[in-house]
């Protein structure tokens, strides 16, 4: 892994941050995606739930907290899915941050452990496609996007992203090229992915000959939306050791919202304000970690976090992409499920895909898409292009718990 | 550079005509002051009165200081064009039948870095002047616009989609020989018109300037019609209807008088006829067709222009029943609004003060010429406003009806 | 009981030997009114809006409002239109003994001449040639005057306006005093807009046919049309105003009978 370069931009924390000793984070779990679904959202999130207590060996009442993200879920919130789902727990938060919503669910759920406010919380994400879902939720996404960006051509995630990565090609040097090689990797990664709806090899020519969507953003820079369920459990070590769980350790996370504001466009996320506070606090640094799965909505999006993520300096990516290889098993193991490019969006499960493969990477779990000697890894968030540009952004580091193997 | 517009074909009448669409309508409420600003052509966004922040998108509070004294202000429109799109697709209907479409990214001199429609000529990185225009759905969108006029740059199709520019458009002047009605034809051969239907309700009364200008220019068409007659409005809308792409609303019936100078109401309800219910004659002959070709090419239905006064909004006691009569055609234009806004078909009223006209004549001066009157409409319509207040006595009174209106009305009813 | 003079009245008509000639324009919203200058309030034009016509309206109806002035149309005018008139007796359309809304005709034909002339006017000594001809006016009769002005292409030619107003023909000064003291006539009716000429204000007094005609309890009728279609002496004529209280005058079916042979 290439060494961190940090940029300027860092904000110190308040105060000294306490550990996340002794929670465990396990149980990755997804239902299968599919491009269109007739069922509604609380299905798939159901399907999560029910997945997630199979999975631990637990009665349902032993959930007794619960987190929820969806896009679709309305007009029900967490709550209204509680009683939908017969569901009675001490402890519930909804997390309506999209693309950071798995990130910051453990940030909630581990606290919640830690302080003994809940035993175990399941975590899930879910939404559902009927075929005009995707346009209702972009042009009812935000007032800002309402007031301000819908109107314009109504292009959706497409032209806000398209005006960021022309903005982003044009004065940090990335080229299609660049973005097309991120993508040919992820794909190989989700061909060895079974829930990946992409089945199809990708060339960089295929990649680069595309139609144009909304210059510069291409067919294969556009995630497809579809209908799918993720989910992990939190809960404490002993816990998941009594239930032989394998399990991930938490070494640090951050989040932060409407980082930047100053920028006159987004060229970097909120992670260039907290990384130096997440490596610090976890005790590792960029180059030990063994493997990244940003959000990744766009190709532009990976480059800005391999900059603010420290894996290179803000300008240099392109320098970055070209020295390694982002396959399962290349120099800079990417997105090893295929990412939401290659695997699809499932609405604000597309914020726990990440997050769920790096528990499988680091539970030894992630079948032929596993990275050997997965130990350290990092996940990071993005979501919610409020008005011009993504809000929320978190990273979490993770770190091998107990494998298969070694939790039974 | 943009290409001139090409003059249109001749519609193909077995060809399905296409049907308007709208751009997205909705809007949080404080935004809809974008859309008053644009409505009045005028550049505005909310600045804070405690810190001096422009807002951008619409705010409750100030994103800086959090102050709650947001004041709609005119700001610098000057920007740079950071980054730019051009969208080859879309989720809405209205763009995917005009794509491609450009859009960008503007750093403003005041501030903000904004979305807007990207016009042509353009240069990315390069400096632009932003306008608040109404789309065809009639809420405010920004404009970026070449930092100087290029030429033709209102044929731009993007442009010609917020605008109402009667180059190539068939306009319906509805009293034709009257002093107004003159002068509009005028200005909209010279705007670029395609035709003008010069409407005469007094087809017996030679007027030689009439005959004049009617020789002028074969563009130029008279049509009988009498908007206080059911039968003629219908008659002609069944022969033009489906030419009329802008309608010019001339026809006024003004006299002097108040209410307890007279002793009928006989004036009164003539001036009803006339401005009123003509009014809704014409609106249920020509909206309906209207309505239909909004969409229908390069020169589609675009505009409802409704001459009336600044003494719509307050009256003036010496022509009470006229300006009653104004006011009501206003309260109508609202409603008219409304059921074309479905369609994109924009009305644009006109609130002059006193035109230089023979019914004027004891008016003192300042009063608009004609001709100026004629002009601020050509322009109005391709800067695609709404509301148009034309002449230094209807600013006057529009700014101090907002200060104090009822100050206005003693002073008037002096 | 029967009435053997009505008996054959309809057996004549039946028959054809008595005809019903028609001489009213029919109203319709273009159909011109007299214009006077735009300061004053104006006659209604016929003004017609439908109520409903088989539809949501009214599904198994079709009706219409219309609007238009006591002076619209082929019309009647009372004597207490003018103000010579105002103090007759009975001079409103209420107000008029109906005996009066039937009298015999004469017509004068002079369309050759207003074809010449369209400011032409009838004077005492054109009336007495007339007379020689067809026959002296009798008692209580309408006096029509035949210009063919209803066969002129309205609005322009009909009205005829110029810089100097309408141009169209009427009765001279002379001759309406002349007709009512001489003659004792029951009213004059002409085809144009007006019983007067158009350029009838010049003429002293101003109107004369509305100034001695209703200053003498006489009537008027306007806007007639088929005057060519009636002999000049022995048609009559039912002309009955709509009962207005007060009215001045009222649009009207004009309807002649005229013998055949």
């Amino acid at each position: 892994m290439s060494a961190a370069t940090s940029p300027a931009a860092s904000a110190a924390p308040a105060g000294k941050r306490r550990g996340y000793d002794g929670v465990a984070v396990t149980v990755p779990v997804t239902i299968p995606y599919v491009r269109y679904s007739t069922r509604s959202a609380h299905w798939w999130l159901g399907r999560a739930l029910a997945e997630l207590i199979r999975g631990a060996g637990i009665a349902k009442g032993e959930v007794d907290g619960v987190c929820v993200s969806s896009f679709t879920l309305g007009p029900d919130t967490a709550v209204g899915l509680m009683q939908h789902l017969g569901m009675s727990p001490r402890w519930l938060d909804h997390i309506p941050m999209g693309g950071a919503s798995g990130v910051v669910a453990l940030r909630r759920a581990a606290r919640a452990v830690q302080a003994g406010d809940a035993d175990v919380i399941a975590c899930i994400a879910g939404d559902t496609n009927h075929v005009d879902s995707f346009r209702n939720t972009v042009s009812q996404f935000s007032r800002f996007a309402q007031d301000a960006v819908y109107p314009y051509g109504a292009g959706g995630p497409n032209a806000s992203f398209a005006l960021l990565t022309d903005y982003y090609m044009k004065h940090y040097g990335a080229s299609r090229e660049d973005f097309g090689k991120l993508c040919v990797a992820q794909r190989d990664n989700a061909l060895k992915n079974p829930h990946a709806l992409m089945k199809k090899p990708l060339t960089l020519q295929q990649y680069l000959d595309a139609r144009p969507i909304t210059d510069p953003i291409h067919l294969f820079d556009c995630v497809m939306p579809c209908a799918g369920a993720e989910g992990y459990l939190v809960m404490s070590e002993e816990r998941a050791r009594a239930l032989k769980l394998p399990y991930a350790r938490v070494r640090s996370t951050i989040e932060r919202h409407n980082a930047f504001p100053e920028d006159p466009i987004q060229f970097r996320g909120g992670w260039a304000m907290d990384k130096d506070a997440l490596y610090e606090h976890a005790g590792v640094a960029p180059a030990d970690v063994d493997f990244l799965e940003t959000y990744d909505d766009y190709p532009v999006i990976n480059a800005m976090q391999f900059e603010d993520l420290g894996f290179c300096a803000k300008g240099e990516v392109a320098g970055f992409i070209r020295a390694n290889e982002f396959t399962i098993d290349g120099s800079f193991p990417f997105n090893t499920s295929g990412g939401q490019l290659s695997v699809g969006q499932a609405g604000a499960a597309g914020g726990y895909l990440g997050f769920v493969q790096a528990l499988r990477q680091l539970t030894g779990g992630a079948g032929r898409t596993q990275v050997k000697d997965a130990k350290i890894g990092v996940v990071s968030g993005f979501g919610m292009i409020n008005y011009d540009r993504g809000l929320c952004s978190g990273a979490a580091i993770l770190e091998r718990g107990a494998t298969q193997g070694e939790a039974a | 550079m943009t290409e001139p517009l090409v003059k249109p074909k001749k519609k193909n009448p077995v060809l399905r005509t296409r049907l308007a669409t709208l751009p997205p309508v909705p809007r949080s409420r404080t935004a809809l002051g974008l859309t008053r600003a644009a409505a009045e052509g005028v550049f505005e966004m909310q600045v804070c009165a405690d810190c001096g922040t422009v807002q951008y998108p619409p705010r409750e509070v100030c994103g800086s200081c959090l102050s709650e004294h947001l004041a709609w202000k005119p700001v610098d429109n000057r920007g740079e064009l950071i980054a730019t799109t051009t969208l080859r697709h879309s989720n809405d209907l209205y763009f995917r039948e005009r794509l491609p479409w450009r859009v960008g990214t503007v750093k403003m001199a005041a501030g903000p870095s904004v979305v807007a429609h990207v016009h042509e000529d353009c240069a990315e990185g390069g400096s632009v002047r932003l306008t608040l225009k109404l789309d065809r759905s009639g809420q405010a969108v920004l404009h970026a616009l070449p930092e100087k006029d290029t030429p033709n740059m209102n044929d731009a199709p993007q442009l010609r989609e917020s605008t109402c520019d009667p180059k190539f458009r068939r306009v319906l002047v509805t009293d034709g020989k009257s002093a107004t009605g003159m002068a509009v034809a005028k200005a909209m051969l010279e705007a670029g018109a395609n035709a003008v239907f010069l409407g005469d309700a007094s087809t017996w009364k030679t007027v030689p300037a009439f005959d004049k200008l009617v020789a002028s220019d074969p563009r130029l068409q008279v049509v009988e019609l009498d908007v206080t007659d059911t039968d003629s409005v219908d008659r002609l809308a069944a022969s033009i209807g489906g030419k009329v792409e802008i309608l010019v609303n001339t026809a006024d019936y003004l006299r002097d008088g108040g209410i307890l100078n007279r002793k009928d109401v006989n004036l009164a309800r003539d001036a009803m006829e006339v401005n009123v219910l003509g009014l809704m004659r014409l609106a249920q002959a020509f909206g309906p067709g209207m309505c239909f070709r909004a969409a229908d090419g390069s020169n589609n239905a675009v505009a409802w222009v409704n001459i009336l006064s600044i003494h719509a909004h307050a009256a003036l006691p010496a022509r009470g029943a006229w300006s009653a009569s104004k006011a009501a055609a206003l309260s109508l234009s609202h409603t008219l609004r409304a059921e074309l806004r479905g369609a994109g078909v924009r009305v644009m009223n006109v609130f002059p003060g006193p035109v230089d006209e023979e019914w004027e004549q004891l008016t003192p001066p300042p009063k608009i010429a004609p001709s100026g009157l004629a002009k601020a409409i050509v322009k109005g319509l391709q800067d695609g406003v709404e509301d148009l207040y034309v002449g230094d006595i209807a600013e006057e009174l529009r700014t101090r009806l907002r200060e104090n209106h009822k100050a206005v009305e003693r002073e008037l009813g002096q | 009981m029967s009435t053997p003079i009505l008996a054959q009245f309809m057996a004549e008509l039946l028959s054809g030997r008595v005809k019903l000639v028609d001489l009213t324009q029919t109203l319709t919203p273009e159909f011109p009114i007299i214009q006077l200058p735009p300061e004053f309030g104006q006659a209604w034009p016929f003004r017609i809006e439908e109520i409903s016509r088989y539809d949501e309206r009214g599904p198994a109806w079709y009706w219409n409002n219309f609007s238009m002035s006591e002076h619209t149309g082929t019309h009647f005018d009372a004597p207490i239109h003018w103000i010579s008139g105002k103090d007759q007796p009975d001079n409103a359309v209420d107000s008029i003994p109906v005996e009066n809304f039937i009298a015999s005709a004469c017509v004068i034909d002079v369309s050759a001449e207003c074809a010449e002339n369209p400011d032409f006017l009838l004077t005492v000594e054109y009336v007495k040639a007339w007379e020689e001809k067809h026959g002296r006016i009798p008692e209580r009769a309408w006096v029509l005057m035949r210009t063919d002005w209803s066969k002129r292409a309205m609005p322009k030619e009909y009205l005829n306006m110029a810089e100097d107003g309408a141009h169209s023909p009427g009765p001279d000064a002379e001759v309406v005093p002349w007709l009512i003291q001489e003659r004792n006539v029951h009213g004059f009716g002409t085809e144009s807009v007006g019983t007067d000429a158009g350029q009838a204000h010049h003429l002293n007094p101003p109107y004369p046919c509305h100034y001695f005609m209703h200053g003498n309890n006489r009537y008027g009728l306007q806007c007639l049309t088929n005057l060519d279609l009636l002999p000049p002496q022995g048609a009559v004529i039912f002309a009955a105003p709509l009962k207005i209280r007060n009215g001045s005058g009222s649009p009207l079916r004009v309807l002649a009978l005229t013998p055949t042979v």
